[in-house]
Formats: structure tokens, C-alpha cells, sequence
């Protein structure tokens, strides 16, 4: 046996990974085990859902239009979480990003591109001021965030609702808002595949048809940019350096020239700018409007879930957020194809996530056979 | 005069029946804080509490038994929080996450299948009873629909709430109980060396949050309202969760909070009924912005028990 420590293999067993896989191996075992004991078989579940993530070009499109908006709230749950900072109000801010990002792409006249730029610029800003708007409470008044941010969330929700009342803005009626200018909106070839030149061409070629059927859109691309840009502020920035700090220790934090409220702030902002850019993306790629919302939607919820899961790390949530997506997605199809619930995807990610929080639990069921060769 | 004070009847009232919920879910919140586990599942397990109160009555036709199940599905999540946050030390934020997920999760996927497909189960025959309605109408004590009625013809989980909070008030700071609860949630490791048993206070502290939630959520499904669905508990337990931290971890403060929110959400009704030319929406905003306006001016900083999500690990495997 090799000294412990230093092979691959113990390296696997200490690491941060080997629990994250562990966990969603029990939470797809244990998932199972409910859906046996419910009367259906798991296998059969399972490939279900395999196939529907995968078995079509459609599909998968599908699964990355899913992840996105997942892919980036986990990332400002990530980035919040790694400065020492809970926050639970990136639901708000994906809300007020998204009714910035539908009012900027309805009201504002600009080219191509800029028009983008300009509705993606003032959803970050507004998502980044509520997110602020938290750390400022706690940096200026002490209060906790978590409070602030839950008191922020349906705070936004209804100033949301509200404004697809507005006459100029909401159509009457419909509970929704009137759709975002073709210059704001991120979709990929999306004018182009309604045009009688595009469809012919379309024809043709049909697993691009398949794939241009989903709303597919820039969005992806902007997450994997964004995931790099957490990674690399965090990581690589004095700025990275001095937020971790203080979510660290404040104390020692401030006594090396740390200003630890303004820390507080920023990390806040920064967060909330990230939850309001994946609003931002929804509405320019996916839903081109927003809508009255009896509740939450749970991007901000789901964001959670994608950043433990992910480890709180930018690449950690591009793949938690995949698996997330692609979970929500297939798992929707087993209700129709065998008439098993398809909450059981949200029981499976509950005890991913139950089990993400038990390291020592992992550690030791894969030491198990170590420890018994040692006895 | 008279329209005034009846006014003033129906605002108290409402408040009262929108705080019965949160206030069984704080307190169950406080209770277990105090003994220094967070406890951020308090959703998932009102969720969960909600949809099985519903489910039992239904079935049943008694709302007390419904009432009572819905308390042991919180506590079974509860239980599942204290293994792993007091056996397995594990992440306790991270951990109510994922309650959060399994409680709702588990009440759709049951209700899917108990009540052929549909995310929400049927109306239950009998709600929890009004308690004093004897006392109110034609010819009875006082008259219906006056300023008596108003706030005092209440479902009985009202007045449950409130003995709760007393009761919970006294165990803590009036019995060697709620004295050992609170050490464990200051100072584990001197209350481990006085012999008290850190493992078993907070298996029971955690285990008795979940079944407050879970009743909590039944005094939404079978009493405020008479049915269970998917949008019911919609963020009623990170209500009840931001009241007990407002509360500064304290029975009587989280009564308190809980009455303020509940008190805007009363008004926010009332001013919708009198047609105040407000849009509702944004008159909806009014008891999440009371709130924050009421934390930054008047709360200030609230400390938390000193050794909450802290890991105790006796140090004897």
C-alpha cells in the first residue's frame, strides 16, 4: 500500500470532488430507491430522463438553455458565499435585472449589439444596487443579510408585478409585458430562422432545424464568460484577495488596512450584479418579456443549490448548473412517458446537497475499507 | 365611531390569522438556534407540514389529527437536520438547503400521487374549529361580525400560537431545561463538562423546530385556508426565519416580529378593501419595506447565540 496522502487515488478520497461525486451517486441511488418503493422502476426512469436529455439535438439545446440562468445565480450565490456573505436574495436580483433588461429592451432605441449592451449595463446596474442595497443594511446598520435579502426578494417581486401594469409597458390583460426590440434580443439566428430563406434552408438540414426549434441564445456563451471572470476575481485580483479575506476573518481583515465595510458592499453588489445579468439573459434570449408572477420562480433558490453543489467555484457551477438543468429538464418527461412525479428530481437534488454537507459522513464510507484493513 | 373601531377589528384580526403561521415556525426557529443549530429548513418543513395536515384531514376528516401529523412530517426532516448537523457535523446552512428541497419535494411527489397527478390535494371536510364561536351571534354573548367577532372569533391554532409562545418562554428561561438549552447554544463545551448532554439537547432542540414548522404549515392548509397547494408556503418559512432573527432569538421578540408582519400584511388588506388609490402591488411591498425600515431604525445589530453553527465534536471517537 503506498504511504497515504500522496497517491492519486487518496488525493481523489480527501478532495473536494470525490464528495460531490459521491453525493449525486447517493442522490441518484437513493432517488431511485423512492421511486421503487413508489412503484416505479428507477431504471426505466432513469432512461427516460437520459433520453431526454440527450437522445435529440433539440434536447440538448434545451438542457444548456435550462443551465444558464442556474449556471450564473449559482455563481453570485458562489461569490457572495466565498466573501463570507449568505446571499439568499439573488431571486431578487435576477427579478429586478430581468424587468431592467425587458424595460431597457422595450423602451430604448439603439442599434444592434449596443442595444444589447445597454439592457444587459442596466440590469447588472440595477440587480448590482439591490444587491448592494443588502450589504450597505448590513455594513452601515447590522443587519443580517439574510433578513434583508429575504424582506429585498419579495420587495422586488411586487415592484416587478407592478410594473407589468404599467399601460405603456404591460399589455393589458395578458399579465405580461410587450416583448423586448429585435436589437436587444441575444437569440441565435433567431430572425433569420422565421425568414422563408432561412426555413428553406433549414429544411435541408435538419439537425440544425432540430436545434434552432429551442429558443437558443447567446446566454450560454455569457455564463461560461462570467464563470471565468468569478474565477478570475477571486482567485487572481487584489480585490478577489481582500473580499476572501474578510469573509475569512474580518477582524484580521481590517487590522491589515481592510476597509470591511466597504468589502461588505462590494462583495454584494458584485453578487447581485451577477443574479441580475442572468435575468438580463432570460429575458433577451429565452422569454423576451417578463410576466406577473404569482411567486418566486426559484432561480435564486435553484442558484443555491448549483453553488454547493458546485463547490462554490466559478467551473464548479458551470457544472452543477448543467447537472441541475439537465436533471430539471429530462426529469420533466418521466411525469408524461410513466406517470412518476417529476418532483422526484427535486427530492434527489435535496439529498445531493444533503450529503454535500456532510464531508466527514463521504470520508467515511470511502475510508470504510481503509479503516477496516487498519483495525 | 362604530365603523372605525370595527375597522380596527378587522385589521387585528387579519394580522393575527397571517401571523399564526410564521409565529409556530419562529418559535420553532428560536428553539433551535438557541441550542446553536441554524436552522434554515424551517420552508421545507412547513412545506412539507402544510401538504401532509391537508392530506390527513382530508382522508381522515379530522383536522386535529392532520394537525398533529403535519407536526411529526416537520419533525421527521427535523430529525433528518439533526443527524446530520449534530452526528455528522455537517455544513448546518448547507444542510437546511437541502431540506428545503426534500420538504417541498416530498409533499408534490406525494401529492402527485396520493391525489391522482395534482400538486395540490383536495379540500379538507373540516378545518380547525373556531374555539369561541359559541360565543358570537344572534342572541349569544356578543354580536357577529362586531368588534368582538372580529378579533376574537379566531381557529384555535391562534390561540395555540400564543400559549406556545409563553410556554416556549417559560421552558426557556424559567426551567433547567431551557437553562441546559441555552448553555449548549453559549458554550457547548462547558456545558459538556458539566455533564450535560450536548447530543441529546439539540437532537431534541432541532427535531422540536421541525414539528413547530410542521404545525405551522398546517395552520395554513387546514385553518387560514382549507387545502394544500403548490404555491401555499411560498416563502412563508424564510418569513418566519428573518422574524426570529428580528426577535433577537427570543420567544417574545419573535411574537413580536411576527405581529408586525403580520400587522402590515393586515393593513395591506384592509387599504386594498377601502379601494386606497395605491396600485395592490406595490401596496404588497408594504410588509417586506416596514420590515427592513423597522430592522435599520429601531433593531439594530441583533447578536446571535454565541456558538451557533459552530461544530462541537466531543473529541472520543
Amino acid at each position: 500500500m503506498s504511504t497515504p496522502g500522496n497517491s492519486l487515488k487518496d488525493k481523489f478520497l480527501q478532495g473536494a470532488l470525490s464528495i460531490t461525486l459521491m453525493s449525486i451517486l447517493f442522490g441518484f441511488l437513493l432517488g431511485g430507491i423512492i421511486l421503487l418503493v413508489t412503484g416505479f422502476n428507477p431504471l426505466e426512469a432513469y432512461g427516460v430522463i437520459l433520453k431526454g436529455i440527450f437522445s435529440r439535438p433539440k434536447y440538448v439545446s434545451y438542457v444548456i438553455i435550462y443551465s444558464t440562468p442556474l449556471i450564473i445565480t449559482g455563481l453570485s450565490v458562489a461569490f457572495a458565499l466565498r466573501t463570507g456573505l449568505f446571499n439568499i436574495g439573488a431571486e431578487g436580483q435576477y427579478i429586478m435585472g430581468a424587468l431592467a433588461a425587458a424595460a431597457a429592451g422595450y423602451y430604448l432605441k439603439l442599434p444592434i449589439v449596443l442595444h444589447v449592451f445597454a439592457a444587459v449595463g442596466l440590469a447588472v446596474l440595477a440587480a448590482g444596487v439591490w444587491g448592494g442595497l443588502a450589504g450597505w443594511f448590513k455594513a452601515r446598520f447590522g443587519v443580517n443579510e439574510v433578513i434583508s435579502t429575504i424582506m429585498l426578494n419579495w420587495t422586488a417581486l411586487y415592484i416587478s408585478n407592478w410594473a407589468t401594469t404599467i399601460p405603456s409597458f404591460g399589455r393589458q390583460g395578458t399579465g405580461k409585458t410587450y416583448a423586448v426590440q429585435g436589437t436587444a434580443q441575444i437569440d441565435i439566428l433567431g430572425q433569420w430562422k422565421r425568414t422563408p430563406e432561412g426555413i428553406a434552408f433549414l429544411r435541408e438540414h435538419p439537425m440544425l432545424w432540430d436545434v434552432l426549434k429551442s429558443p437558443v441564445n447567446l446566454g450560454f456563451v455569457f455564463a461560461l464568460v462570467l464563470a471565468f471572470l468569478v474565477w478570475y476575481i477571486l482567485n487572481k485580483t487584489t480585490l478577489g484577495y481582500e473580499l476572501r479575506a474578510v469573509g475569512y476573518n474580518p477582524h484580521a481583515a481590517e487590522a491589515g488596512g481592510i476597509s470591511v465595510k466597504r468589502s461588505i458592499v462590494v462583495s454584494m453588489a458584485i453578487s447581485g450584479a451577477l443574479a441580475g445579468a442572468a435575468g438580463a439573459f432570460q429575458v433577451l434570449g429565452v422569454s423576451h418579456r417578463i410576466a406577473t408572477l404569482a411567486i418566486m420562480e426559484g432561480y435564486g433558490f435553484d442558484g443555491i443549490a448549483v453553488s454547493l453543489i458546485g463547490n462554490n467555484s466559478g467551473p464548479g457551477c458551470v457544472f452543477a448548473g448543467l447537472l441541475f438543468g439537465a436533471l430539471k429538464y429530462g426529469g420533466s418527461k418521466i411525469q408524461d412517458v410513466m406517470g412518476a412525479p417529476t418532483e422526484v428530481i427535486n427530492i434527489m437534488i435535496g439529498i445531493i446537497i444533503f450529503f454535500v454537507a456532510m464531508p466527514k459522513l463521504i470520508r467515511m464510507i470511502l475510508t470504510w475499507k481503509q479503516r477496516r484493513r487498519l483495525n | 365611531m362604530e365603523s372605525l373601531l370595527n375597522d380596527i377589528a378587522f385589521i387585528i384580526g387579519t394580522t393575527l390569522m397571517y401571523s399564526t403561521p410564521l409565529i409556530f415556525a419562529a418559535i420553532g426557529g428560536v428553539i433551535t438556534e438557541r441550542s446553536g443549530i441554524i436552522n434554515i429548513g424551517l420552508e421545507g418543513m412547513m412545506y412539507f407540514g402544510a401538504f401532509v395536515g391537508a392530506a390527513v384531514a382530508y382522508f381522515t376528516q379530522d383536522p386535529w389529527l392532520g394537525f398533529f401529523c403535519a407536526g411529526l412530517a416537520g419533525a421527521s426532516l427535523g430529525l433528518l437536520h439533526a443527524i446530520a448537523t449534530v452526528s455528522f457535523s455537517a455544513e448546518q446552512i448547507v444542510s437546511g438547503i437541502a431540506i428545503n428541497f426534500l420538504g417541498a419535494g416530498l409533499a408534490l411527489f406525494i401529492s402527485r400521487l396520493v391525489f391522482d397527478g395534482a400538486t395540490q390535494t383536495l379540500t379538507v371536510p373540516n378545518k380547525i374549529p373556531l374555539p369561541l364561536a359559541f360565543l358570537f351571534g344572534e342572541g349569544k354573548l356578543f354580536p357577529s361580525a362586531g368588534f368582538m367577532d372580529l378579533v376574537f372569533n379566531r381557529f384555535a391554532t391562534v390561540y395555540i400560537a400564543f400559549a406556545l409562545v409563553f410556554v416556549s418562554w417559560f421552558v426557556l428561561y424559567r426551567t433547567r431545561l431551557g437553562m441546559r438549552l441555552r448553555a449548549v447554544g453559549e458554550h457547548p463545551e462547558a456545558a459538556d463538562s458539566l455533564g450535560i448532554s450536548v447530543f441529546r439537547i439539540r437532537y431534541g432542540a432541532v427535531i422540536m423546530s421541525g414539528f413547530l414548522a410542521g404545525l405551522g404549515g398546517a395552520a395554513m392548509s387546514i385553518a387560514v385556508v382549507s387545502r394544500f397547494n403548490n404555491t401555499l408556503i411560498s416563502g412563508h418559512g424564510f418569513i418566519a426565519l428573518a422574524a426570529m432573527i428580528f426577535g433577537k432569538w427570543k420567544p417574545q421578540g419573535a411574537l413580536l416580529a411576527c405581529l408586525i408582519f403580520g400587522g402590515a400584511k393586515g393593513l395591506e388588506i384592509f387599504m386594498g378593501a377601502k379601494g386606497v388609490p395605491i396600485p395592490s402591488s406595490l401596496l404588497a411591498t408594504l410588509p417586506y419595506i416596514l420590515t427592513i425600515i423597522i430592522l435599520i431604525g429601531w433593531v439594530g445589530r441583533s447578536q446571535p447565540p454565541a456558538a451557533i453553527g459552530k461544530i462541537f465534536d466531543k473529541g472520543e471517537d
